[in-house]
C-alpha cells in the first residue's frame, strides 16, 4: 500500500474542485473495494478525498413517481428502506445476494456501481493485465478463467463487472446522476458501464473528475413479477458465476413488459432487447423462457474454463423468469432455490 | 465428588478470549517496538539478481532493510535448520538465506520500520531484479516423474493377480487439490532482544520448544537464553507444527537492529507457508460378488519441493480398515518447484480415506450392495496389516447409531431416486479412520496451601481445549473443582512437551497429569501420617484418594485429613511435582480412532446447486474427557470436510507458479449458509488398554470421511460421479468420464 494524503469534501462541488485538482486523487466511500486494491497495490491514489459526509443520504420519491437514492446510502440501508422493499422489490433482493451483511452496511451505492473486476489477475501485480496495466496482456484469456465472462469480450479482456446490484439497477432502466466541473449531467444505465474494446482499463463512462450523486429508478417497478436469481460457488459471500434479474408485467395472462439482465457474463450488467422482445405479449411459460435465453445468449463464447456458464446461464434464465412469472421470486435469507 | 471428566465442560480461557485478555504472537506490546513488512518474490525459479532498495530506504521511518546480503548470521548446515517435524534428510527452506528463488512468494527482504504502515508501503518501493529460470509447478505434467518412497505398508499377498481373477474389478482416480490452511489468525512473531545475546519469542506456533529448538540451531544460540512462547493460537490445523519463516524474519530483525521486532504476515504471505499437497489416489478394487475384498491397490501421487520430501500414508488406510488378502500399496512423490507441503488436518487420511471411501462406494453401487452392508462385510476385528487386534474397536456401533440418527434404513438405493420438491436427494456414508497416538509429554503440578492447583505444561493449545481438558483431568485426579484449577500452557521454560498435532495431546497429557498427581497423592499421604493421631496411620497409597480439597481413606471419608491441614501442620507452603507420561509401549495392540459419516445433500436439478443439508457424524474415540470441546471438534471437522468435498481449491496458473486465489475472498471455505444440520454422537468406547484413563484424542477424526460421505450422496443424488475436488456445480453437468484432468474413467467390469 503506497502512502497518501487525506482530504475531506465540504459539498459536491468542493468534491469536484478536490478531484480536478489532482489527477491521482480518489475519492473514498465505503472504501471495501478501494482499500482492498490499495493493499494490493492495484490502486495507488496520493490522495484520498473523503466524500462520506457529503449530504447524499436520502433516498425520496421524485415527482414522476419514481426514487432517488443518494450515492452515499448504504447497501443495507438501502435494501432494507420501506420504499425499495415495497416498490422495488427486486433491486432489494440483488443487494442482499450480493457480499456479507457487514460489507453491506459499508458499501455504498455509488461505490458499488464503481466497484471493480473480480478477474484474479487484476489483483495480482505480478502478473500482466491488461486492464490494471494496459498493454500489459491478458493473462485470463489462457488462465484461470472460469469466473470470467462469456459476452461482450474482447481480445484484450474477458474481465466480468461483479456488481449484483448493477443487475437490478439495469433491468429497472435506472439513471445515474453526476456532478463534474461542467454542471451535472445524467447517464441511463445501459451506457454507463462499458464494454471492454481496446480499452479495458475504462470500467464506465464517468469522468475521471465527475463524481456519482444519485441514481434515480424509474416509476415502474415490477414489484408483482420478478426475481433475482444468483447462482455461485458457495451458498453465500461468493461472486456470481452467473445471476439473471427478472422483470415482468403480466396482464390477462400475457407478459406485456419484459426485463432481462445478467450478471456474472460480461464487463457490464447484460441485456438484450430481442430476448426481451421475445417475452413481450407471450404467455409466460418455459418454451418461451428458453427461446429468449437462446436468444440472448446467441453470441457467448465460452473460453477454456468458462464455457459451462453458457448453459448455465440458460437454465438460469428459465428459471428465474419462471419465478418471477408464478410471483415467487427467489428469496436471498433461503438458500434453497424455488 | 462428581468427576469433571466426561462432562460438556466450557473453556476454562474462553471469557479471556472473548474480552480479549488472552494475548496472541502478534499484539505482545513492548517499548520500542520495530515492524517488518515482507517483500516476496513475484517469481518461481531463479535467482536474485540484485535488490535495489535505494527508495525503501528513503521513506521516513524506516530503519533498515535485510536481504540475504546484508543480514544477522545463520548457520550453514542443514541440520540446523531441521526441526521435530521436517521430513528427514531433506534440505529445510532456509528464509533470507541466499540469491536462490525457490518457490513463488518465498519472503527475500525484510523492511524495518518504526511503525506498520511505513514498513508496508517502504516494501512496494523494495526494487528486485531477477534472472529466471524455467520451473515446474504441475503434478498433471510430473506424474511420469514421480519416484515411489517407502512406506510402512507392506504388500500382502498378489494383488495383481487376484484383481485380475476378482468377479468385479473396480479402478478409479481421486483427485484432491492443494489446500491451504488458512487459520483465522495471521502468522506473527514479536521478538524482543533482551540484551546479553538472550532473547524472548512469542510465536505463532504448534510448539514453543520445537521453535526454541530450531532459533538456537539457526543462530548458534543458548537454550537458556532463547525463550519462546505461544499461549493462545488462532487455530493452525497443522500450518504451525513446523516453525514458519515469521519468526526467522523477526529474530534476524531483533538481531540486527537490536530492538524488539514485530512480523505479522498477511494473508497472502500465509499462501507461502504450507499446505496440503495436491494428491492423486488411484485406487484398484477387486471383490466377489457377495462382496468379499480379493484385492486393494492403491498408488498415491503427491507433491512437494525440491528440498524435502514430504509425505504421509495415504495409502496405509486401506490396508487397516478392510478384510483383503491381497493389497499392494505404492506411495509416490513428484517434485516441483514449490514451498514444502504440510501436515492438515488429517493429514494423508483425510485425502486417502477420501479416495478409498469413494471407491467402496462405486463397488456397492456395481455390487448392488446397500454402502454400509459392503463395509460390515469388509469389517476387520484386526489391523489388516500387521494383524493385531485393537485396543478398542467399537466402529460397528458407530455404524448402528449413526445409521439410525440418520434414518438410512429409508435410503432407496437407486441414484436420483429420491427427491424434494425441484430437487434430488442423495444421502452417502464413508468410514473414518484416524491414528490414536500418544507422546511423551511432562507436567508440573504446584500445590499451594491455599488450595490453589497450577498445572503447567509447555504444550500449545491450538483452539482445541487443551487448557480446559488439563483442568478437568487434574481435577478429577486432585479431588479439586475446576476452578481451583491453574493451567499455564505454551511456554519453553515449562515442562517438556512434544508439539500439539496428531490429536495425540490430551492423552498423553492427561497421562503425565495422572502420574504427577500420584506423586502428589504420595506426598500428602507421608506427611498425613506423620501427624499425631493421623486417621490415615496405616494406609498405603492403593488406599486413599484425594476428594472435595481433602486426603481420604477409599470407600470412607470418615478417615480424611483436609489437605490445608496436612500442608500447614507439615508447614509446608507448597508442593510441586513434575513427571511424564512414561505410559509403556505397547506393541500388541493397533490404536485407532473410528467414525460412520452420514450425509443428506439436496441438489437443485436444473442448475446443479449443491446444499448439504445433514451430516451424522458417529466418533468412537475412547473416552471423551470433555463432551463439549470434543463435540466442537468434530462439528470443526465436519464443517472442513464440507468444505473439502465443495469448495477448497487453491487455483494455481502454471504459467507464473503462482497461486492466484490467494486470499479468502476467492479461496472458498464454507460459509454459514453452507452449513445446515451437523449431529456428532460420540460411541461408548471403553479401552483399558491405550492407557489408564482410556482416552483417544479427537482433533482429526472429524474431518476423515466427511468429503467422501458427501462425495457419494452427490452421487447417490444425481448418478454423476465427480472425483476431483471440489465437486463444483459446472462439474456435475460435464459429461460423464470427461473433464480437464481426463479423470473419471471407472471400469466395473464383471466377468
Ligand atoms: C469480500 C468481498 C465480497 C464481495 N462480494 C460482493 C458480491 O457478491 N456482490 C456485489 O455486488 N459486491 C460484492 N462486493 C463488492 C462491494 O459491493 C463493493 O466493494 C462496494 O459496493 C463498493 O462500495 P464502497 O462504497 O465501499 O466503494 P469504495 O471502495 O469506497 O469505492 C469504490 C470506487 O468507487 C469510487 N467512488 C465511490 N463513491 C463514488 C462516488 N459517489 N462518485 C464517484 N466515485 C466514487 C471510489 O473512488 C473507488 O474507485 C464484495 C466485496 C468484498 C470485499
Ligand atoms: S480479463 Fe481483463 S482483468 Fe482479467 S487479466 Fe485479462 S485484462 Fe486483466
Amino acid at each position: 500500500m503506497n502512502n497518501f494524503a487525506y482530504s475531506r469534501a465540504a459539498d459536491v462541488a468542493d468534491a469536484v474542485r478536490q478531484i480536478a485538482a489532482d489527477r491521482n486523487a480518489k475519492f473514498i466511500a465505503g472504501g471495501t473495494n478501494l482499500i482492498d486494491l490499495m493493499k494490493y497495490d492495484v490502486e495507488r491514489p496520493v490522495r484520498l478525498i473523503d466524500i462520506t459526509r457529503l449530504p447524499l443520504r436520502a433516498v425520496e420519491e421524485t415527482r414522476d413517481g419514481g426514487v432517488r437514492v443518494g450515492a452515499l446510502v448504504p447497501n443495507s440501508d438501502l435494501a432494507y428502506h420501506p420504499l425499495i422493499e415495497a416498490r422495488y422489490p427486486l433491486l432489494a433482493s440483488a443487494i442482499l445476494a450480493g457480499a456479507s451483511a457487514q460489507l453491506r452496511n459499508m458499501a455504498s451505492t455509488g461505490g458499488n456501481l464503481l466497484q471493480r473486476t473480480r478477474c484474479l489477475y487484476f489483483y495480482d501485480t505480478a502478473t500482466p493485465c491488461n486492464k490494471r496495466e494496459p498493454g500489459s496482456g491478458c493473462s485470463a484469456i489462457n488462465g484461470i478463467n472460469r469466473t470470467n465472462a462469456i459476452l461482450g469480450t474482447s481480445e484484450a479482456c474477458i474481465a466480468t463487472h461483479p456488481s449484483d446490484m448493477c443487475v437490478a439497477l439495469a433491468a429497472l432502466e435506472a439513471t445515474v446522476h453526476v456532478a463534474g466541473p461542467s454542471g451535472e449531467r445524467c447517464i441511463d444505465f445501459a451506457d454507463f458501464h462499458r464494454l471492454p474494446g481496446d480499452t479495458p482499463d475504462r470500467d464506465t463512462n464517468l469522468e475521471s473528475q465527475e463524481i456519482i450523486t444519485a441514481i434515480e429508478l424509474p416509476a415502474k417497478g415490477f414489484a408483482e413479477n420478478h426475481s433475482y436469481l444468483k447462482i455461485r460457488d458457495r451458498l453465500s459471500y461468493a461472486f456470481a458465476l452467473v445471476s439473471v434479474a427478472a422483470a415482468l408485467e403480466i396482464n390477462g395472462g400475457r407478459i406485456r413488459d419484459a426485463r432481462l439482465a445478467l450478471g456474472g457474463v460480461a464487463h457490464k450488467p447484460w441485456r438484450d432487447r430481442e430476448a426481451e422482445a421475445l417475452l413481450q405479449g407471450a404467455v409466460p411459460e418455459r418454451t418461451v423462457f428458453a427461446k429468449a435465453a437462446d436468444r440472448l445468449l446467441r453470441d457467448a463464447k465460452g473460453y477454456a474454463h468458462n464455457a459451462f456458464k453458457i448453459d448455465l446461464a440458460r437454465r438460469a434464465i428459465i428459471r428465474t423468469l419462471a419465478q418471477a412469472a408464478n410471483a415467487t421470486p427467489q428469496i436471498q435469507s433461503v438458500k434453497k432455490i424455488r | 465428588m462428581t468427576s469433571s471428566i466426561g462432562t460438556a465442560t466450557s473453556r476454562v480461557d474462553g471469557r479471556a478470549k472473548v474480552t480479549g485478555r488472552a494475548k496472541y504472537a502478534g499484539e505482545f506490546n513492548v517499548p520500542g517496538l520495530a515492524y517488518g513488512a515482507v517483500v516476496m518474490s513475484t517469481i518461481t525459479k531463479g535467482r536474485i539478481a540484485r535488490i535495489d532498495t535505494t527508495q525503501a530506504l528513503k521513506v521516513e521511518g524506516v530503519i533498515d532493510i535485510l536481504t540475504h546480503d546484508n543480514r544477522p548470521p545463520m548457520a550453514s548446515d542443514d541440520k540446523d535448520y531441521s526441526d521435530d517435524v521436517a521430513p528427514e534428510g531433506g534440505s529445510p527452506f532456509r528464509p533470507l538465506y541466499d540469491d536462490r528463488i525457490r518457490f513463488n512468494r518465498q519472503p527475500i527482504a525484510l523492511v524495518l520500520a518504526e511503525d506498520w504502515e511505513t514498513a508496508r508501503f517502504a516494501a512496494t518501493l523494495v526494487q528486485v531484479h531477477y534472472e529466471v529460470e524455467g520451473f515446474a509447478t504441475d503434478l498433471h505434467a510430473e506424474l511420469e516423474r514421480a519416484r515411489a518412497v517407502d512406506k510402512p505398508v507392506k504388500p500382502r499377498g498378489d494383488a495383481s493377480k487376484a484383481l485380475a481373477r476378482a468377479a468385479l474389478r473396480l479402478s478409479a482416480d481421486y483427485l484432491i487439490p492443494a489446500e491451504y490452511h488458512n487459520p483465522m489468525e495471521p502468522f506473527a512473531a514479536t521478538v524482543i532482544w533482551d540484551g546479553d545475546g538472550k532473547l524472548t519469542i512469542h510465536d505463532k506456533t504448534q510448539g514453543v520448544q520445537n521453535v526454541q529448538r530450531y532459533v538456537c540451531g539457526i543462530f548458534h544460540l543458548k537454550p537458556d537464553d532463547v525463550r519462546v512462547t505461544s499461549p493462545f493460537v488462532g487455530g493452525a490445523f497443522g500450518s504451525g507444527l513446523r516453525p514458519q519463516y515469521e519468526v526467522v524474519l523477526a529474530t534476524l530483525g531483533a538481531l540486527k537492529l537490536k530492538r524488539p521486532v514485530r512480523v505479522v504476515l498477511t494473508r497472502e504471505e500465509m499462501y507461502g507457508l504450507s499446505y496440503r499437497p495436491m494428491t492423486l489416489e488411484r485406487l484398484a478394487l477387486g471383490a466377489s460378488a457377495e462382496g468379499a475384498l480379493d484385492a486393494v491397490m492403491h498408488e498415491a501421487i503427491a507433491m512437494t519441493s525440491r528440498n524435502e520430501d514430504f509425505s504421509r500414508n495415504d495409502t496405509a488406510w486401506a490396508e487397516l480398515l478392510y478384510k483383503s488378502s491381497n493389497a499392494r500399496y505404492v506411495h509416490k512423490l513428484a517434485a516441483l518447484d514449490v514451498v514444502t507441503p504440510a501436515d492438515m488436518r488429517a493429514p494423508g487420511a483425510a485425502t486417502g480415506v477420501y479416495a478409498l471411501e469413494c471407491a467402496m462406494d462405486e463397488l456397492a453401487v456395481a455390487l448392488k450392495l446397500d454402502p454400509l452392508e459392503l463395509r460390515l462385510r469388509c469389517y476387520s476385528e484386526r489391523d489388516q496389516g500387521s494383524g493385531q487386534p485393537y485396543s478398542s474397536k467399537q466402529l460397528r456401533e458407530c455404524y448402528r447409531q449413526g445409521a439410525e440418527a440418520f434414518g438410512w434404513a429409508k435410503r432407496n438405493a437407486a441414484p436420483r431416486s429420491m427427491r424434494d420438491g425441484s430437487e434430488l436427494v442423495g444421502w452417502g456414508m464413508a468410514t473414518g479412520v484416524w491414528e490414536a497416538l500418544q507422546m511423551p509429554f511432562a507436567t508440573r503440578i504446584l500445590l499451594t496451601a491455599n488450595g490453589h492447583v497450577e498445572v503447567s505444561c509447555a504444550a500449545t493449545d491450538i483452539g482445541t481445549g487443551t487448557y480446559t481438558v488439563m483442568a478437568q483431568v487434574a481435577a478429577d485426579m486432585l479431588g479439586a473443582p475446576v476452578d481451583s484449577i491453574t493451567v499455564k500452557l505454551g511456554d519453553s521454560s515449562l515442562p517438556q512437551a512434544q508439539v500439539e498435532g496428531g490429536s495425540w495431546t490430551a492423552a498423553s497429557v492427561a497421562h503425565a497429569i495422572a502420574n504427577a498427581a500420584d506423586d502428589l497423592r504420595k506426598e500428602l499421604l507421608a506427611l498425613a501420617q506423620t501427624m499425631p493421631n493421623s486417621p490415615l496411620q496405616g494406609l498405603k497409597l492403593d488406599d486413599v484418594v484425594l476428594a472435595d480439597g481433602a486426603i481420604a481413606a477409599k470407600g470412607d471419608t470418615r478417615r480424611s485429613i483436609g489437605l490445608a491441614d496436612v500442608m500447614r501442620q507439615a508447614g509446608v507452603e507448597r508442593i510441586e511435582k513434575e513427571r511424564g507420561s512414561d505410559f509403556k509401549e505397547d506393541d500388541k495392540h493397533a490404536h485407532n480412532t473410528h467414525s460412520a459419516v452420514l450425509a443428506e445433500v439436496k441438489v437443485d436439478e436444473e442448475l446443479g446447486v449443491i446444499r448439504v443439508t445433514r451430516v451424522v457424524n458417529a466418533v468412537a474415540a475412547g473416552r471423551i474427557i470433555n463432551t463439549k470441546t470434543a463435540t466442537s471438534q468434530i462439528m470443526g471437522g465436519v464443517v472442513w470436510g464440507i468444505g473439502m468435498a465443495l469448495h477448497e481449491e487453491a487455483l494455481v496458473d502454471h504459467a507464473f507458479g503462482r497461486v492466484m486465489n490467494a486470499n479468502i475472498a476467492e479461496y472458498h471455505v464454507p460459509v454459514n449458509a453452507d452449513i445446515h444440520e451437523v449431529k456428532v454422537i460420540f460411541v461408548e468406547e471403553p479401552d483399558s488398554v491405550i492407557n489408564p484413563l482410556g482416552i483417544k484424542g479427537v482433533g482429526e477424526i472429524g474431518i476423515v470421511g466427511v468429503a467422501a460421505a458427501v462425495a457419494n450422496a452427490v452421487y447417490h443424488a444425481t448418478g454423476t460421479r465427480v472425483r476431483d475436488l471440489p465437486i463444483t456445480l459446472d462439474k456435475l453437468a460435464r459429461p460423464t468420464g470427461s473433464g480437464d484432468l481426463e479423470l473419471g474413467q471407472s471400469r466395473a467390469a464383471k466377468q
